[in-house]
């Protein structure tokens, strides 16, 4: 009979070397989200990834020392080197309204004499300007654009998932007719339909986006919440009396937000493709505005003599790419990482 | 069995069907009987062993007794007041008194909150105690325990089985229950730590005068803790009584059957003993036998098993059974 037997000794249970030794960041994530951020950083794709972000985050920072701006309080204006429309080769020096030379180009070039790095566009706008303070406008609008869908999708999926039944029943109906909505295209009439009313800036594309893309994170956070609504420690907490709405913040948002979080960082990378695409559609910021999506536009007049011009189009166009590969990077091997998870995202 | 005061909770046919929804417009196709009429007591500072194979809704009839879920059908009294007829607040105050400790003591634990956050919860939550000396308290409740207090800023992945399940302890203790109900608490262990938590349970229990629903699936985890033992087939008690009683002479065959599979360690008493093997499979409890839920499997079934459900009754003092034929076996 394997009966237990009693001991009455239960200072064997004083146990104080036994416990296992973690580390500061596993001790605040937690297991789960440390076993996430582990996989991630494990992976040689994510960690050219997150290179290639933190070169993005390094030039977005650094544009002022850069690329000195003309008019330092409007710095989001590309400087035009005179109104002619054939766009002048790499290397052409400034001719008119120079601006400021950076430090770094002297010990460099030997020479102070400032010229268009990477040539000029349609109209004279330096695409060396545009890409780098582009930059900004890309972390800018991802930014936004991101926290927007992510904020709207958590309260969303978090209050479908809490009242469940016939809420939940109507919340996910919605989203589903979302979802079938071509998303570029839904985008663009929005934003064209806005435009005229609030003027010709970063927003009506911004409000655009976040209209149509907040329901992946609605539909990930209401499946985590259900599966951890599930969980031992909800139920203990409601053996111990803690109220709903404790409950719900305290217990259940905390253990289902991190997968979430982590996927709409990554998101900030498609959020700016789709940004370039109306911008390149000619939606949204004035022109001249430092924005990539705008830079190219500039090429659509050119596209048959891209042989001549190509800088207007290469330089841009890699800098998109490259910025976009870098979340995408991180987010392949996210999703790797994550996979049994990832049923029911869009 | 009628409510008397040295019982502290009185089950009283207790149902927890969970419905079945199925296709678009989700209508309710069926249900699962979790627990199919559940009737008993317990009395105040003992401990009723409730064994039965996984699944038979052990768990269940312990939750919905804490009314985590919503009883079908049925009556719990929890000293004298009627738990299902209490409003949400007055329940919520009346969980004071009732705890519970889970099986899985990696599931039980809030993986963000530190043991300092999980133990004092429940003093937050009821403003039993504010600041320091939720410390001061949160600390004490970990000695209980034998664990260490300079834990208390560390997470519950940083234990091990047996610690964490200590932690879910001192959790259940923090408010100083007099009734908990211990679902499979060292099923998860262990087998070396199993005798420390059930040792750590008995003293606290003699400490504190507690009162334990203790839940397991084998009939030798629940020999040593419990003073009566109830065997549960498919949603209902099959039998209950005295645990020397129980395990002396068991009349209801699917007791003589878990009994008969346990190993006893004298061989020539093992020798004599007369084995029943029990055939085929749980039946579902979507659709449970007609009659006596055990007839499926019972090697004495016989035609009324299978029309009428065998009443719960009192063939002895003390020792009751849900059998046609529990005669048979009584010396
Ligand atoms: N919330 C629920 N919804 C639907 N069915 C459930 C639910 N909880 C339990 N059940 C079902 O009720 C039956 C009894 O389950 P229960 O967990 O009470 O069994 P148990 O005796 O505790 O088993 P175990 O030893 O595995 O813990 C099972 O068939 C189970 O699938
Ligand atoms: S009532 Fe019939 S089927 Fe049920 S246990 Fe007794 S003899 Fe077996
Ligand atoms: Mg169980």
């Amino acid at each position: 009979m394997t009966e237990t037997t009693p001991s009455g000794d239960n200072t064997l249970l004083r146990e104080t070397a036994a416990i296992r030794e973690i580390g500061r960041l596993e001790r605040f994530l937690g297991p789960e989200n440390y076993r996430i951020m582990v996989g991630l950083l494990k992976t040689p794709a994510s960690i050219i990834g997150f290179v290639l972000i933190g070169v993005f985050i390094i030039i977005a920072l650094a544009a002022p020392v850069i690329a000195p701006p003309v008019t330092p309080n409007d710095p989001y204006k590309i400087p035009r080197d005179g109104f002619s429309s054939e766009p002048q080769p790499m290397g052409s020096p400034w001719t008119r309204k120079t601006p400021p030379v950076p430090f770094w180009y002297e010990p460099i070039m030997g020479t102070d004499q400032w010229v268009h790095i990477l040539g000029t566009s349609q109209g004279q706008y330096d695409v060396f300007y545009g890409i780098i303070w582009g930059t900004r406008t890309a972390f800018r609008t991802g930014l936004i654009v991101t926290i927007a869908t992510f904020l709207i999708g958590i309260i969303i999926g978090s209050v479908s998932a809490y009242y469940g039944g016939i809420v939940d029943n109507i919340i996910m109906r919605v989203v589903d007719i979302f979802l079938t909505l071509p998303f570029i295209l839904a985008a663009l009439i929005l934003a064209a339909v806005l435009t005229p009313r609030i003027g010709k800036s970063l927003f009506p594309a911004i409000i655009a986006l976040v209209t149509f893309g907040w329901m992946g994170y609605a539909r990930i956070i209401r499946g985590d919440i259900l599966s951890i609504k599930e969980r031992d420690y909800i139920m203990a907490a409601r053996v111990i009396g803690v109220k709903d709405s404790r409950i719900l913040f305290r217990h259940i948002i905390p253990n289902a937000i991190f997968p979430t979080l982590v996927l709409a960082s990554l998101a900030i990378g498609d959020v700016v493709l789709s940004f370039a695409a109306l911008s390149f559609l000619g939606i949204g910021t004035e022109v001249g505005y430092a924005d990539w999506g705008q830079v190219l536009s500039f090429a659509r007049n050119w596209i048959t003599s891209l042989n001549t011009y190509w800088y207007i189009v290469v330089w841009p166009g890699l800098t998109l790419v490259l910025y976009v590969m870098g979340f995408n990077l991180v987010g392949d091997a996210l999703r790797d990482v994550l996979d049994p998870r990832m049923r029911g995202k869009s | 069995m009628s409510a008397n005061n040295d019982v502290l909770l009185h089950v009283d046919n207790l149902v927890m069907h969970f419905p079945i929804y199925r296709g678009v417009f989700q209508r309710q196709v069926g249900a699962v009987h979790a627990v199919d009429g559940v009737s008993f007591d317990v009395k105040r500072g003992e401990t009723l062993g409730l064994v039965g194979e996984s699944g038979c809704g052990k768990s269940t009839t312990g939750r919905t007794i804490l009314q985590l879920y919503k009883a079908t059908a049925g009556k719990v009294l929890f000293d004298g007041a009627d738990l299902m007829s209490l409003k949400r607040e007055e329940m919520r105050w009346m969980r004071r008194q009732m705890q519970m400790i889970f099986q899985d003591p990696y599931a039980s634990l809030n993986p963000r909150m530190t043991v300092a956050d999980i133990v004092g919860e429940p003093l937050m939550v009821h403003n039993a105690a504010t600041g320091k000396e939720i410390q001061e308290r949160v600390a004490h409740l970990l000695e209980l325990v034998n664990l260490s207090p300079s834990f208390a800023g560390r997470y519950p992945h940083e234990f091990s089985g047996g610690q964490r399940q200590r932690i879910g302890v001192a959790r259940a203790l923090a408010l100083q229950p007099s009734f908990i109900v211990c679902d499979e608490p060292i099923s998860a262990l262990d087998v070396s730590i199993q005798a420390q938590v059930v040792n750590l349970l008995e003293e606290l229990q003699e400490q504190f005068n507690l009162t334990y629903l203790f839940i397991a699936h084998d009939l030798s985890m629940v020999r040593h803790i419990s003073k009566r033992v109830a065997v549960m087939y498919l949603g209902v008690i099959v039998e209950l009584a005295e645990r020397d009683e129980l395990y002396s002479q068991p009349l209801h065959p699917y007791t003589q059957a878990l009994l008969s599979a346990v190993p006893i360690p004298d061989p020539l008493a093992d020798a004599r003993r007369k084995r029943v093997i029990l055939e085929g499979d749980v039946p579902s409890p979507v659709n449970p036998p007609s009659g006596c839920r055990f007839r499926t499997r019972c090697p004495i079934a016989d035609k009324i098993c299978a029309e009428t459900r065998p009443e719960f009754r009192q063939l002895k003092p003390g020792h009751f059974v849900a059998c046609h034929f529990a005669e048979r076996f009584l010396q």
